[in-house]
């Protein structure tokens, strides 16, 4: 059902080779044992998700009986109160917001410009700036953590949306893959253009672009999730609870509650929120992305 | 005299002759050679200033004593680098991290692969699958954990909960030095594991379906196609996810953090949390950078490795 809505929507190549092989209903006997490894897979993998929420809805006092029961004949929502009460996870969520907007905006902007003038003209030093950039892909961010944190202590970032923001746009991986897509992408719209009297930024802004929407997705999707999931970098960027993001303040600010597992749940159903909606919004964006990124790559 | 018939014949007109083949670009004539330049300079400051120059700063640290409580800063020559290489903590948490890198690659890869197998067979179940498997990758760090570390509670835990009602006593899971590895991986690879799914499953997808059809006319069972065309067809896609699981499984840090500390006794810590304790929490910049550095040559070893053992295959 879900299959057939998303056949006649999806225009690339794949949608036409799809359908031949859906249509091959061979192995009669095999489908149910398919079917039913499929569906207990699926269940497994959504068992974390469900027993978070079965927890969150418990009273307090039920959630360590043993044996752990799935369902209670108390359902109550006051966990979730506690937690929204508590005013942190709201905060946390907006810091995550801000942050991750910022982040994804400028990576975007800053390695879309980089990969076209790569990918379209020729200046001196071209082949070694090139180099260089790529090199970067092989720096795991990780280990500059060090360095990093001084250089936003120098420059008063710290505690900041800006410091949390600025060291994560560097994504020498995306002007690869943004360059090899601009690569691909034939001159003569652009010629067409040039001759109609359009300068660069125009002919990037109008014939590029628009050609590139499903790179460009892949990309904006990866960078926000990666950004609003970071963890190690606002950690140690941002000692204010108050300028958390999400996942640091879920990290180090719920354990502080002692053990109250109602509410530990709550917060993580409520923090795995935001993405999941996402998710679900934009999933065939997702896995398209994914599926371009992963052929070309 | 000549000149004036002569100029215009070396030079072809435009129309007639298609552009300077690999060198591009600005056909109006003389383009001013610096245009690229302005589209590469915004990232280029940003590059340098926010990865490059750490990155040349952090080496220069790995030869001071500086300490991030601040004080006098003095040259210490190599005695960094000499007290990472020989210190025991730090071979230990090398080991702790290439542990959990053989343990999580071959499932993260093979885990994977079954379930897009899975998926791309029961075709009605599209879109419930697609959710199920990939749905835990845009989780944050900390969500995961708080999930897994309850789950895994060895006394109130769903897990061994579970496992008593059947009598059965289950692990201390994050607790116990025997187990705290495997319970981290299990947990990581339900985590993860959707980015190289989609990868697989997008890569089943493009597999044209006439070859299927060709293969089933000819007699070819269910099993049969898969182990005779989509297995032998997935190949490069298997080498790719390979790489990037190994390159990403190398750098784990967040979620071992946050379930067990490094602990217990130290059995989790991977380099990243060591040279975090030693520039966040010992305050030693030099000797933390000296440790990052030693750590990035060898993730920059393997990835070079497996490029070049990737290009290989490609090109045989």
């Amino acid at each position: 059902m879900a299959t057939t809505t998303e056949a006649p929507s999806a225009p690339n190549a794949d949608a036409a080779t799809r359908a031949p092989v859906r249509g091959r209903r061979r192995f009669p006997v095999g489908a149910a044992a398919l079917y039913t490894v499929a569906v207990l897979a699926a269940l497994a993998w959504l068992t974390p998700l469900l027993w978070a929420f079965a927890t969150s809805v418990k009273p307090e006092g039920e959630t360590t009986a043993m044996p752990p029961a799935w369902l209670t004949s108390n359902l109550t929502w006051e966990a979730y109160a506690l937690v929204l009460g508590g005013g942190g996870i709201v905060r946390w969520t907006v810091n995550s917001l801000i942050t991750t907007v910022i982040v994804t905006a400028l990576t975007l902007v800053l390695c879309v410009l980089a990969a076209y003038g790569f990918s379209r003209f020729d200046f001196r030093g071209r082949p070694w700036l090139f180099a260089l950039v790529i090199g970067g892909i092989l720096i795991p961010p990780q280990v500059l953590i060090v360095p990093q944190f001084v250089l936003m202590t120098q420059m008063g970032l710290v505690d900041t949306y800006w410091g949390i923001a600025l060291p994560q746009v560097v994504a020498p991986v995306f002007v690869f893959v943004l360059k090899r897509f601009f690569d691909a992408i034939p001159r003569d719209y652009e010629d067409a253009a040039r001759l109609d009297g359009a300068g660069p930024v125009r002919i990037l802004w109008n014939v590029v672009l628009p050609l590139s929407r499903p790179v460009l997705t892949a990309v904006g999707i990866f960078t926000f999730i990666g950004a609003w999931n970071n963890f190690l970098w606002p950690f140690i960027v941002v000692n204010d609870p108050q300028m958390m993001t999400l996942p640091v303040g879920l990290g180090t600010v719920t354990g502080g509650y002692g053990i109250q597992y109602a509410r530990d749940m709550a917060s993580a159903v409520l923090g795995a929120f935001p993405l999941l909606i996402v998710f679900l919004l934009f999933q065939r964006h997702v896995v398209t992305g994914v599926a371009g990124a992963g052929i070309k790559g | 005299m000549t000149q004036r018939t002569h100029v215009p014949a070396p030079r072809t007109p435009p129309e007639a002759v298609p552009p300077a083949p690999r060198d591009l670009v600005d056909v109006r004539g003389g383009p001013p050679a610096w245009t690229g330049l302005w589209f590469v300079l915004p990232f280029l400051a940003f590059y340098v200033l926010f990865l490059l120059w750490p990155a040349v700063v952090g080496l220069g640290y790995t030869f001071t004593d500086r300490s991030l409580a601040g004080g006098p800063v003095s040259f210490v020559g190599v005695d960094n680098w000499r007290e990472s290489l020989t210190d025991p903590a730090l071979h230990a948490s090398l080991w702790n991290t290439l542990w959990f890198t053989l343990l999580s690659v071959p499932l993260m890869v093979l885990l994977a692969l079954g379930l897009a197998l899975l998926t791309d067979h029961a075709r009605r179940l599209g879109w419930f699958l697609r959710f199920s498997f990939f749905a835990p990758f845009v989780l944050p760090v900390t969500v995961m954990t708080l999930i897994w570390g309850w789950m895994y509670n060895p006394s109130l835990g769903l897990f061994n909960g579970t496992l008593g009602r059947f009598g059965i006593e289950g692990p201390e899971w994050l607790f116990s030095e025997d187990t705290a590895m495997f319970s981290v991986v299990i947990a990581t690879a339900w985590w993860q594991v959707g980015f190289n799914y989609l990868l697989y499953l997008a890569a089943m997808r493009s597999i044209p379906g006439d070859v299927y059809e060709a293969a089933a006319i000819d007699g070819a069972g269910a099993w049969q196609r898969v182990g005779r065309i989509t297995l032998p067809m997935l190949t490069r896609t298997t080498a790719l996810i390979t790489v990037l699981q190994l390159i990403g499984s190398l750098r784990v840090f967040e979620q071992i953090y946050l379930m067990t500390m490094g602990g217990p006794n130290f059995s989790t810590r991977t380099v990243i949390q060591y040279v975090y304790d030693s520039g966040f929490v010992g305050l030693r910049i030099g000797l933390a950078s000296s440790m990052a550095y030693i750590f990035m040559a060898l993730i920059i070893v393997a990835s070079i490795a497996q490029f070049r053992l990737f290009t290989r295959k490609e090109e045989a």
